[in-house]
């Protein structure tokens, strides 16, 4: 074998090495870590500890749904008569909520329900809630992956 | 011996690069649940419509067939709903614009499916299939009718079939022959000059002409494709047909569809549609009026006599949601139209809200390249696709005709 002929064999051999190595890369690379989807938290400056839950099972894409979200303070006191506004959106569309959702009942025990909320979209949404209440106000973002 | 561990290794490069390859033909199982998620078999049933009684009725859907159909629901005897939407042609008519009485501003929507929408029109501005059908009726460029002409003229043509479903009719022979809150001064003055309870009565049969109509069009659905066989196939695991299995373009495009395209972030679920409205910068047409979609209507849909709150509702207000909590004010409305249906798409060119792309493959380059909006922002980022990955969508496309 000539020597030329090695150096072909040589670069060929080196440049199907890198895109095998690039492919199992590829191939075997983990997904991205998903958003924190923990359904209670405490609001982010500590005021109130929220939770969420969807008033009749998991929402479906396109279903316009009501959800409770329960306040309490930190130390586990139901949160009454709170003005509680609702936002969000999906972050990697940079666009809102598509609907208005509304606190439309005090449930008793710190409850509240939202009506109006809609997942347009399958897709990771955040849901805002911001809570007015003597204590102070104070907001809480939840992440949901629908 | 060095030569042979180098052999080896080419041999093994090698086939590992042919498996990357390979994962572009063929779908991850998070593909193939979204294709699954894409079929007709995956829609639900049609919900009932609890604001229109009348709306599983098959003698209100045989006259709404009958209305739909009928030339005479129009100022000068030549205009039906049939004539934009035309029977034989996916209820559309190949027209980037429609043409009525004179020519619209927006391209004329197919119907199949379209009981499925919670708002009508491009811009969303009716909540109800049978408040949308209302407005057309009397829209100057479309059947430019007047409420009155429309409640003389079904009591002297469908008089006893309408008292057969819906209910007796008032005496009509004192109302003038033409009047209406739109139309020419003179018909608005005759129609302001009416007493509440007689515009009422004519307000009832219009709105039960809108309900028969919406009644015929719940009937109008889609048929499966070539793109349903083959993902009910995949759903049962089994090889699709030769005749229902997609080309390697038309995978191709699929994949990119579902994925790097972004297109199915919207175009979503059986019905290939969000059901909501987006700015994606589609440029406006010169020469037409100032047109800023939905933040343009938001306002109307609230006020329309007709609407899910107002008093020709039938059913409960609980069937209101939509309306109660729609969005009034938020800057993604600004040129936001509606996500249309892809079913059947390459049967119907022009595209877009006024016509704006004779071709598939403008509206994939328009995606691709992601133009800025004139007004308000685009939702859309651009993507950068090949001539190849262009030419697979479009393939793909052509798998959703029935």
């Amino acid at each position: 074998m000539t020597s030329a002929w090695r150096m072909v064999v040589g670069a060929f051999g080196l440049v199907a090495l890198a895109i095998g190595f690039l492919s199992v890369v590829f191939l075997t690379a983990p997904a991205a870590p998903g958003p924190d989807l923990a359904r209670s938290k405490n609001s982010a400056k500590g005021l109130y500890a929220l939770s969420i839950a969807p008033e009749a099972g998991e929402p479906r894409q396109g279903d316009l749904h009501a959800w409770v979200v329960t306040v309490k303070t930190r130390q586990g006191a139901p949160v009454e008569g709170a003005e509680i506004a609702i936002g969000g959106g999906m972050p990697e569309h940079a666009h809102g909520l598509p609907t208005s959702p509304e606190a439309t009942a005090y449930l008793g025990d710190g409850r509240y329900r939202i009506e109006g909320m809609k997942f347009s979209m399958t897709g990771w949404w955040q849901l805002k809630f911001g809570i007015t209440a003597p204590a102070g106000a104070d907001e809480a973002t939840f992440n949901l992956v629908l | 011996m060095v030569r042979g561990l180098l052999t080896k290794l080419i041999a093994a490069a090698t086939i590992t690069a042919a498996l990357a390859g390979c994962s572009d033909a063929d779908f991850s199982d998070a593909e193939k649940r979204t294709i699954v998620s894409m079929s007709l078999a995956a829609l639900a049933p049609l919900p009932p419509d609890p604001t229109n009684r009348f709306a599983d009725d098959p003698g209100a859907a045989a006259l709404g067939a009958t209305l739909f159909f009928d030339t005479g629901m129009s100022r000068d005897g030549n205009v039906a709903c049939g004539t934009c939407h035309k029977i034989d042609r996916q209820f559309q008519d190949d027209l980037p614009r429609g043409i009525g009485v004179a020519e619209t501003n927006r391209r004329t929507m197919p119907l199949a499916g379209v009981a499925r929408d919670p708002f009508f029109f491009w811009d969303g501005r009716r909540d109800s299939l049978w408040s949308q059908a209302l407005v057309p009726l009397e829209n100057v460029l479309e059947h430019a009718g007047t409420r009155t002409a429309y409640a003389h003229y079904l009591k002297r043509r469908f008089g006893e079939r309408y008292e057969r479903i819906f209910q007796p009719l008032p005496e009509l022979s004192m109302l003038p022959a033409s009047a209406g809150p739109f139309g020419t001064p003179a018909e608005k003055a005759a129609w302001a000059g009416m007493s509440d309870a007689e515009r009422k009565g004519v307000d009832r049969i219009f709105s039960d002409i809108g309900k028969a109509i919406a009644a015929f069009e719940r009937s109008l659905v889609h048929g499966k494709t070539r793109l349903d066989r083959f993902a009910d196939a995949l759903a049962q695991g089994r090889s699709p047909s030769a005749e229902d299995d997609l080309s390697a373009e038309e995978r191709h495009g699929l994949k990119l569809f579902i994925g790097k395209a972004n297109c199915s972030t919207c175009h979503t679920g059986p019905r290939f549609t969000d059901n909501h409205f987006h700015n994606t910068g589609v440029p406006p047409v010169a020469g037409l009026p100032a047109d800023r979609g939905r933040i343009a209507v938001v306002d109307e849909v609230l006020a329309d006599p007709f609407n899910c709150a107002g008093k020709f509702r039938d059913g409960g207000e609980e069937a209101c949601g939509e309306l109660r909590f729609v969005q009034k004010s938020s800057p993604e409305l600004v040129r936001a139209y509606k996500t249309p249906s892809l079913r059947n798409v390459a049967g119907r060119p022009p595209y877009m809200h006024a016509g704006q792309f004779a071709t598939l493959e403008q509206v994939v380059s328009h995606y691709a390249t992601a133009p800025k909006s004139v007004e308000g922002e685009s939702e859309i980022h651009a993507v950068a696709l090949s001539d190849g990955e262009r030419a697979a969508l479009v393939a793909f496309l052509k798998t959703l005709s029935e």
